[in-house]
């Protein structure tokens, strides 16, 4: 049954800009049991809008619900269950000095990104891609034995 | 005009029409409370219990359809409250609950009775609010009555820290509501109306099922029309009893766990299920994969979330029923009702078949008998709430219910302890009506500190007590399900009843014959003082038709045949 695949999906939420939005939204995956594999918040530019990209999964059916109960959610303007869209994640990763630079640089090249920080005893890479590759990356990564790997989450807008 | 924050409430409730509002003093709220007492424009009735103050003014609002207000204060104010919020959220009422909270600058210290109100009552209030300042203090007051009564109402919480109670600002009351992100749909889509039409025309078996939706929507009078126009028998859901009345012959009776033969066997036969404000809530469906397995589905619902949610829809229509309903009725003329008849005949026969009935006795009340027979003495003045259990189920089956906001229960969340408080809501609005809690010897405890209330305010509900000595509806399920272990269900030590209704200023009746009965509510109808009227029945009665939860609603468990019925 179609019905019942559990499938990954992205839906970017606009809201109201109140304090406590984010919990309302939180507290509604929680309480009804849906996932959240991601979560990115920010403000939309000269509005008092705010947009939130959720990464889930779940059947059809689930995310109909889930898309129905946000709506629901007074401060909710706009939920959107993105079928055609540009997805991105950025990841920043801290390696030792001691690995070759040039091999580090040329990794994060071929995933949009390159060092951005160089210390005496560590180096920052900053990359940004779908979330599949961003996946690659971060097993690819493994070879220059980093320090700290931090992931910023989907943003996702539509095409 | 300017004035404190304490005051701004006062008038907002007064703005709104609000005639009695129910609650609770403590700190955090008694700036409120200072202007409640300078103030006439509402009543204040001060229950003893906050639970009870939610409840009160839950039954006001279901009674009236008018938005009720309840107020409380932090901490455990606060609370006590959540049950009635809880209580309202599941059935939909709308209300609006004020709350103290600790002042502005100890919020997040754990201060004295802090506690966070928004946060404990997200998940069971439609919306809620944490003022912020007193400017914003108008806006959302207004905008709480509005999100209350507005779209699928529910209750909302307004959380006002002490010191913006005390600030003085600027009052003007907005005439009008504009948040942009909630714009509920009133009207249903026209194309989706007229195929929905369309099959109701082509149907053979077509059945209505009739939810609270139509009593919130105030939609029985078209809902009514619908019926009759058509020819098109239906069934009513616990929330939706009174909305045809009793003696409509269209009408099967209730459907689900505790539903009538006819009532679950033609919700398992149609064709067509024309779904009104129903929710296909699991204790109406039972197992969902054989719920009206052969129909197709036409859901009418403001709340688009509940259509599609459990079962698969075939014509779904968002919107208010009234506004469906009533674009519905034209395009039916000329329909034709003779198509429905050879199905309105087998439902006739499935209802003779198994009809409603109990087995009456002359040795000891049933409890059934007891419900009928309030009915053909009181009837149509009366007002019947209730509490959760076996009684409340008879009532629901055997109360003869003419109009819609009749009857009175928590449906969704199943509230012991709501029926006492929510008749005082009910009897301050309409006070002339005779107002019964149908009740047990179990959950009348749970807010029987309501005597008091009653008492000073001079309420007058009566208190039917089917005592039957036991956690009656856990206990059939033991007898059923868990080989009669009666594990904590017998309440076999009792009050005295009588004692304990007149230690706090009511009037008690002990009840054990048919003759008793008719003499103290004739009696309790006269004294026009709050009562507990206990009447001693049948211990292991039971409620039936019963669907084993979790079984097919064709699969149910039939009362005794009934000689000569
Ligand atoms: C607050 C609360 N606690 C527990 C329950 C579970 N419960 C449902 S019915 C019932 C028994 C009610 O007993 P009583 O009021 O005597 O009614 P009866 O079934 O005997 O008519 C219980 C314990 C509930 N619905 N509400
Ligand atoms: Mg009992």
């Amino acid at each position: 049954m179609k019905n019942s695949i559990n499938e990954r999906r992205v839906i970017s939420v606009i809201v109201l800009n109140e304090s406590s939005v984010l919990a309302r939204i939180t507290a509604l995956f929680a309480g009804r049991g849906y996932n959240i594999e991601s979560l990115t918040v920010a403000p939309i530019p000269d509005s008092d809008m705010s947009h939130i990209t959720i990464a889930t999964n779940g059947s059809a059916k689930v995310m109909e619900q889930i898309t129905k109960q946000l709506h629901k959610l007074i401060p909710v303007y706009k939920v959107i269950e993105h079928e055609e869209m540009v997805e991105k994640e950025m990841v920043l990763a801290k390696f030792p000095i001691t690995e070759h630079l040039s091999d580090v640089g040329a990794l994060c090249a071929a995933y949009n990104g390159g060092i951005v920080n160089v210390g005496k005893e560590m180096i920052i890479a900053m990359v940004a891609d779908e979330p599949k590759r961003i996946k690659h990356f971060i097993e690819a990564a493994q070879r220059y034995n980093p320090y700290e790997i931090v992931r910023g989450g989907v943003v996702a807008i539509e095409r | 005009m300017q004035m404190s924050g304490a005051q701004m409430v006062c008038e907002a409730i007064i703005a709104e029409g609000v005639k009695t509002v129910f609650g609770y003093p403590g700190g955090a709220i008694m700036h409120v409370y200072d202007e409640v007492y300078k103030q006439n424009g509402f009543e204040h009735i001060l229950n003893r219990h906050e639970q009870a103050s939610v409840h009160a003014a839950d039954g006001y609002a279901r009674a009236t359809g008018e938005v009720g207000v309840a107020m409380v204060t932090s901490g455990p104010g606060f609370t006590n409250a959540v049950t009635g919020l809880a209580t309202a959220y599941m059935d939909s009422i709308p209300l609006v609950v004020i709350s103290g909270q600790v002042p502005s600058q100890l919020i997040g210290t754990d201060g004295f009775q802090e506690i966070d109100a928004v946060g404990i009552s997200r998940p069971c209030t439609k919306h809620n609010f944490l003022v912020r300042s007193l400017e914003e203090l108008p806006r959302l007051l207004k905008e709480a009555f509005y999100i209350a009564r507005s779209g699928r109402p529910g209750p909302v919480l307004i959380d006002i820290p002490k010191d913006i109670t005390v600030d003085i600002g600027e009052f003007i009351y907005p005439d009008s509501v504009d948040i942009p992100t909630y714009k509920p749909t009133y009207k249903g889509n026209k194309r989706q109306i007229e195929k929905a039409v369309e099959a109701m025309k082509a149907a053979k078996k077509p059945l209505l099922y009739i939810g609270g939706g139509v009593v919130l929507s105030n939609a029985s009078d078209l809902v009514r029309e619908l019926a009759e126009k058509t020819q098109i028998p239906a069934v009513e859901t616990l929330m939706a009893r009174g909305v045809l009345g009793a003696k409509n012959p269209l009408l099967l009776g209730m459907l689900g766990m505790h539903g009538n033969y006819a009532s679950n066997m033609a919700m398992s036969e149609t064709d067509l299920v024309i779904s009104l404000g129903a929710r296909f809530d699991d204790r109406v469906t039972g197992k969902l994969s054989e719920f009206a397995k052969y129909a197709d589905i036409i859901h009418v619902d403001i709340d688009a979330a509940n259509i599609g949610k459990l079962v698969d829809v075939d014509y779904p229509i968002v919107g208010d029923i009234t506004e469906v309903v009533e674009a519905m009725l034209p395009q039916l003329d000329g329909i034709d009702t003779d198509r429905f008849e050879a199905w309105r005949n087998i439902l006739k026969r499935y209802d003779e078949l198994h009809p409603q009935s109990f087995v009456d006795s002359d040795e000891v009340i049933k409890p059934q008998w007891a419900i009928e027979r309030i009915g053909e003495l009181v009837g149509e003045n009366a007002i019947i709430t209730s509490d959760v259990g076996q009684h409340q189920m008879w009532a629901a089956q055997h109360f003869p219910f003419d109009r819609p906001r009749q009857w009175i229960n928590s449906g969704g969340l199943g509230t012991m302890g709501f029926g006492f408080p929510a008749a005082l809501g009910v009897k301050k609005a309409f006070p002339e009506k005779t107002v019964i809690n149908i009740t047990g010897d179990g959950s009348i405890l749970m807010n029987m500190q309501e005597l008091v209330t009653a008492a000073e305010y001079k309420i007058p509900v009566i208190n039917l007590i089917l005592n039957n000595h036991f956690l009656g509806m856990v206990r059939q399920w033991q007898t059923f399900f868990y080989e009669k272990r009666y594990s904590e269900t017998d309440l076999s030590f009792q009050p005295n009843w009588k004692a304990l209704a007149e230690a706090c200023g009511g009037i008690g009746y002990d009840v054990t014959t048919k003759e008793e009965f008719d003499a103290a509510i004739k009696d309790a109808i006269e004294q026009d003082k709050v009562c507990f009227m206990n009447v001693i029945v049948n211990r292991f009665e039971d409620v039936l038709p019963m669907v084993p939860s979790g079984g097919a609603l064709f699969n149910m468990m039939l009362p005794q045949k009934v000689e000569g019925k």
